[in-house]
């Protein structure tokens, strides 16, 4: 156990979402297993007021620790992470988050394409890069960063999603390597 | 390149957080279709009205009036009315950036009746934003949004009776401009020049590593009067520095009161 939680401080799965990717979080987070290792940023576009409400809504769902990013925190195993409302979120070389409040990338902040890109340069093949439903295109191009680095991507089955255009957008310019249903996410992330 | 800028601008930028300035370097190398990284470097090595641009541009500039409302709510409720029972009161935004927060605190003030005793002092390392902070203008397409912030602040006025709006600009009333004090200072290497008895600096820390920060919370201890007020970010934290034993937090917004 000790060895696999030292192992697994050096992985890093990013879970990202838009429109519809809610639902997908309530279904996804009770089927994970409560002793998983592997630590999850799940980076939401959402309305940009501060509440933090939405962290404490996603706790009811599971019982693996999450909490809402501050900056320079350490990036622990067995653990879930929510983007703030607001910010991008980026990760340091020594496994902190860094926030930025810099100009919004696809319309967006937090954008998935800017930690998908910042996780990439930081995990390289050790990082597993979700995205769900959603209707912009924000994420592709993080998610083709993350294939560069020789990590893995998997795209929720557009079929599906409420809103396909994200993951479909991804899987038709990235080699996805895994297209799942909600269910076979969790499987997958669960055998991590 | 880091050191380049250093060395021969004197611009310290290698206690920044590295994944932030990469981030903002490689986006200015893409913006200005640089063919090659060297070439960016030479251009910031040798023309110096590039480099300007390269300052501002891998700085963040961005902001806003009344970010946060029930930050500003928790201003007016909890540390104004302390505040105002002093003759006189300095207030400091440390890296204001083009001074819309330094516009929504002087408008706090003026409600407050606490204006007419009050100096903001405004600054940043960078000149080109503090001409702005120092015109009072703001795009007119904010205001709805920020007017919007400002009654979720607790404001009762209409927010439109402090600018007056001329050719898609909202130019802010002079009245509260002539409250501001503008210069400029870098939290890097530069040091205390006043007291103050509240210290504003929302969303600049995160772009310094821990060390640098720590060393920024110093500056601004040292330059808080006592039972002084420094406010932060909402993602920001005193937690990782030594001068968190000193400062106690009001309630759930990021305002600490220094207690020794």
């Amino acid at each position: 156990m000790e060895e696999n939680r030292v192992a697994h401080h050096e992985k890093l799965i990013v879970i990202g979402g838009s429109a519809g990717s809610l639902a997908v979080l309530f279904k996804l987070l009770p089927k994970l297993r409560s002793d998983l290792s592997i630590p999850i940023l799940i980076v939401l576009h959402r309305r940009s007021s501060g509440d933090s409400s939405l962290a404490d809504l996603l706790a009811t769902k599971t019982d693996i620790p999450i909490t809402e990013v501050e900056d320079k925190d350490q990036i622990m195993p067995s653990h879930l992470y929510l983007a703030p409302s607001d910010y991008h979120v980026l990760i340091e070389k020594d496994f902190t988050f860094a926030l930025d409040y810099s100009e919004k990338v696809n319309f967006s902040r937090p954008s998935l394409d800017v930690t998908y890109e910042s996780a990439a340069d930081i995990y390289g093949e050790s990082v597993v890069g979700i995205i769900l439903s959603g209707a912009n295109e924000d994420g592709t191009k993080g998610i083709l960063e993350i294939k560069r680095n020789g990590g893995t991507i998997i795209a929720q089955d557009p079929q599906t999603a409420q809103m396909p255009v994200m993951p479909q957008n991804a899987i038709s310019q990235a080699k996805i390597d895994r297209i799942y249903s909600v269910t076979e996410m969790a499987d997958f992330i669960n055998g991590i | 390149m880091l050191n380049d800028l250093f060395d021969i601008h004197g611009y310290d930028f290698t206690s920044y957080s590295k994944a932030s300035l990469k981030r903002r370097i490689v986006r200015l190398y893409s913006l200005d279709k640089f063919p090659s990284f060297a070439e960016l470097r030479y251009r910031v090595k040798t023309d110096g009205n590039y480099l300007k641009r390269f300052v501002e541009e891998i700085t963040v500039n961005v902001t806003e009036m009344f970010r946060d409302p029930t930050f500003y709510q928790a201003l007016r409720t909890d540390v104004l009315p302390i505040l105002g029972t002093k003759p006189f009161i300095r207030i400091w935004h440390a890296g204001c950036s083009t001074g819309e927060e330094v516009y929504s605190m002087a408008i706090l003030l003026k409600e407050a009746g606490l204006l007419n005793k009050t100096l903001l002092y405004a600054t940043d390392l960078n000149p080109t934003v503090l001409e702005k902070v120092r015109k009072g203008i703001f795009p007119l397409t904010q205001m709805k949004q920020y007017s919007e912030s400002y009654i979720g602040s607790g404001g009762q006025k209409d927010f439109s009776s402090y600018y007056t709006a001329n050719y898609g600009q909202a130019k802010f009333d002079s009245e509260l401009s002539e409250k501001i004090i503008i210069s400029t200072h870098n939290l890097v290497s530069d040091s205390s020049f006043n007291e103050f008895d509240l210290i504003l600096c929302r969303n600049v820390l995160i772009y310094f590593d821990k060390e640098l920060q720590d060393r920024v919370l110093k500056l601004f201890d040292a330059s808080l009067g006592s039972l002084g007020y420094l406010a932060l970010g909402t993602k920001e934290t005193l937690k990782f520095s030594a001068v968190q034993n000193s400062y106690k937090q009001l309630n759930r917004e990021k305002i600490w009161r220094k207690i020794v």
